[in-house]
């Protein structure tokens, strides 16, 4: 098996060799792993990480005077700098670690939202985004009186910066957007978003869930106030997601979980609270989780995110060649502007799940259904669609075999 | 595991395909929607009755092939029967899906064996169950109204 490839700077065969789980099968067949926008899968020093904080280290944060209390804080705290410089922070901003990146929109429509939202006010956001970032603002709106508003969508569910511009109005007090869509791979040009949503006096959420894992990203060149992002999708352990904001914003905002470890002061009655990232971080956090994402980040960082982002605009340039090849295909997403490495479809009328069961049967990994997007599947008039996504360790064979495979299910179900 | 062999048999291609039973029934007859919200599946379920006994059975809507064949044979098991039979018939399939059990299916009912290989595929199993599961919410139905008839 080759895969070398002219079109990647890192040594892809090295690479494939740090993720353990590539040597498995499934299905008895060799794992071509097309499922990186749900989860991506774990290198081997990330697991490493993870372990080695369970299994020597294994104390308490912020709280012991002892050894090994102190070199899990300093691990911990490593790994919220490394956080930070993925994304470009400035010095005014900080990085909250939550669970998820779901969590992490929650946080800024409670904590922001119910303390600043009055009658009247408008959130805009796109039929676009994944239910994370829509439901948590559908139930803001509720309790607050504030109005859910939609930018227009352009073929594909192309989303431009006029097409904000012309949804914004002077009652948008928030701009919930994603980065880049997990259903097309769609990337709105977020910077000039920013831009017009300041002039306006707006702030702006970018849920970075798939754009963060897949891109260099710099906060102050995209100038948001917000931005969520997740670890597993990264090659992070599940159960980490990350909040960045704006110190002045997360300071003025209430915490959403109270307890220990976000107070100054308590008394019977009251108790103060620390600033942000204290203030949202109460409870005993995912200590060995954080870590191993400052694992991930420094394993990607050293691979360079320029690098992997190339490698998957090549596979997907590739990919759409090799499926036009494939009768009855209809391919979903916009063909202008900025894609990530994703491929929503559909072959004729075949369920999706029946083409997900039947690529599974020859070893890949295919996410089918919804993807979390139920009004941008309405908006499409589909029913779902089988999605294909890239990372660093995806090979062209791998696309080969997903062309070959759909040739299969046309052969039961054609 | 060869999916040819297994999930996707002949039996069950040709259940999929078969629209006799996709249809909606006039009322009056019971109606009943079932969904499946992580996948997308959602069928209607139509059903006529003359006190306990099941006249016809019909279904609508959208789902895969595992969802839409189980649908489809569920509709020509259950014509004729006695509600009693047909939530025996729905425990069957139930034990042979989620408990490991050797289904003695019926005379006419004998397709339903082909979805057996679907118990080895743990995510598609409330495929093949929503039609059932849909039979057995109106089944209560049928048999409140034919005991307020009586």
């Amino acid at each position: 098996m080759s895969t070398t490839s002219a079109h990647t700077r890192y040594d892809l065969e090295r690479v494939r060799a740090d993720f353990p789980i590539l040597t498995r099968k499934m299905r008895g067949k060799p794992l071509a792993y097309l499922d990186n926008g749900a989860t991506s899968l774990k290198p081997r020093p990330v697991i490493d990480a993870e372990v080695s904080y369970l299994r020597d280290i294994s104390a308490n944060i912020h709280r012991g005077v002892y050894e090994l209390s102190e070199q899990a804080t300093v691990l911990y705290d490593e790994a919220r700098e490394k956080a930070k410089r993925f994304i470009g922070a400035p010095s005014d901003g900080e990085a909250v670690f939550t669970k998820s990146a779901t969590e992490a929109v929650n946080i800024v429509a409670f904590s922001w939202g119910r303390k600043f939202l009055k009658p009247g006010d408008e959130i805009l956001t796109t039929e676009v985004e994944h239910h994370a970032n829509l439901i948590p603002w559908q139930e803001v709106a509720r309790q607050t009186g504030a109005h859910l508003r939609f930018v227009e969508l352009g073929p594909g569910g192309i989303i431009t910066a006029a097409s904000v511009e012309a949804a914004l109005t002077e009652r948008t007090r928030i701009v919930a957007i994603t980065g880049m869509s997990n259903v097309t791979g769609f990337m709105p040009p977020v910077a000039q978003i920013s831009r017009l949503a300041h002039k306006r006096g707006a702030i702006v959420i970018v849920d970075g869930a798939q754009l963060v894992s897949h891109h260099p990203v710099n906060v102050e060149e995209l100038d948001v106030d917000f931005l969520v992002w997740s670890g597993h999708k990264m090659c992070g352990p599940t159960g980490v997601g990350v909040l960045y904001g704006r110190r002045a914003l997360l300071n003025n905002m209430d915490p959403l979980l109270y307890g220990g470890d976000m107070i100054v002061r308590v008394y019977r009655d009251r108790a103060e609270y620390k600033e942000a990232p204290d203030r949202f971080e109460t409870g005993t956090p995912n200590i060995s989780g954080v870590i191993a994402l400052g694992a991930a980040i420094e394993y990607l960082e050293e691979i360079g995110m320029e690098a992997i982002a190339e490698h998957e605009e090549h596979l997907l340039e590739y990919a759409l060649e090799r499926l036009a090849e494939v009768d009855g295909i209809t391919l979903y997403g916009p063909r202008e502007g900025r894609c990530g490495g994703i491929i929503s479809f559909n072959l004729g009328q075949v369920h999706t799940h029946d083409v997900g069961s039947v690529l599974d049967g020859e070893g890949i990994a295919v996410r089918t259904g919804f993807h979390c997007a139920q009004p941008f599947m309405r908006h499409l008039g589909i029913h779902g669609t089988v999605r294909a996504s890239f990372y660093l360790y995806n090979t062209r064979e791998d696309v080969d075999r997903l062309v070959t495979a759909l040739g299969r299910v046309q052969e039961v179900f054609g | 595991m060869n999916l040819g062999d297994d999930l996707y048999r002949e039996i069950i291609l040709d259940n999929y395909k078969s629209t006799r039973n996709r249809r909606a029934l006039e009322s009056p007859a019971f109606r009943q929607e079932g969904v499946n919200p992580s996948c997308g599946d959602d069928i209607e379920l139509y059903l006529k009755s003359d006190g306990e006994q099941i006249t016809d059975a019909s279904f609508e809507g959208v789902g895969c092939s595992i969802c839409i064949a189980s649908a489809n044979m569920l509709c020509n098991a259950i014509k004729g029967m006695e509600v009693t039979q047909a939530e025996e018939l729905v425990e069957r399939v139930k034990g042979m899906l989620t408990r490991n059990e050797t289904p003695e299916f019926p005379d006419g009912a004998e397709d339903l064996e082909a979805i057996q290989g679907v118990a080895k595929y743990p995510v598609r199993i409330k495929c093949a169950l929503l039609s059932w599961n849909t039979l057995h919410q109106l089944l209560d139905e049928v048999r409140s109204q034919a005991r307020s008839g009586d």
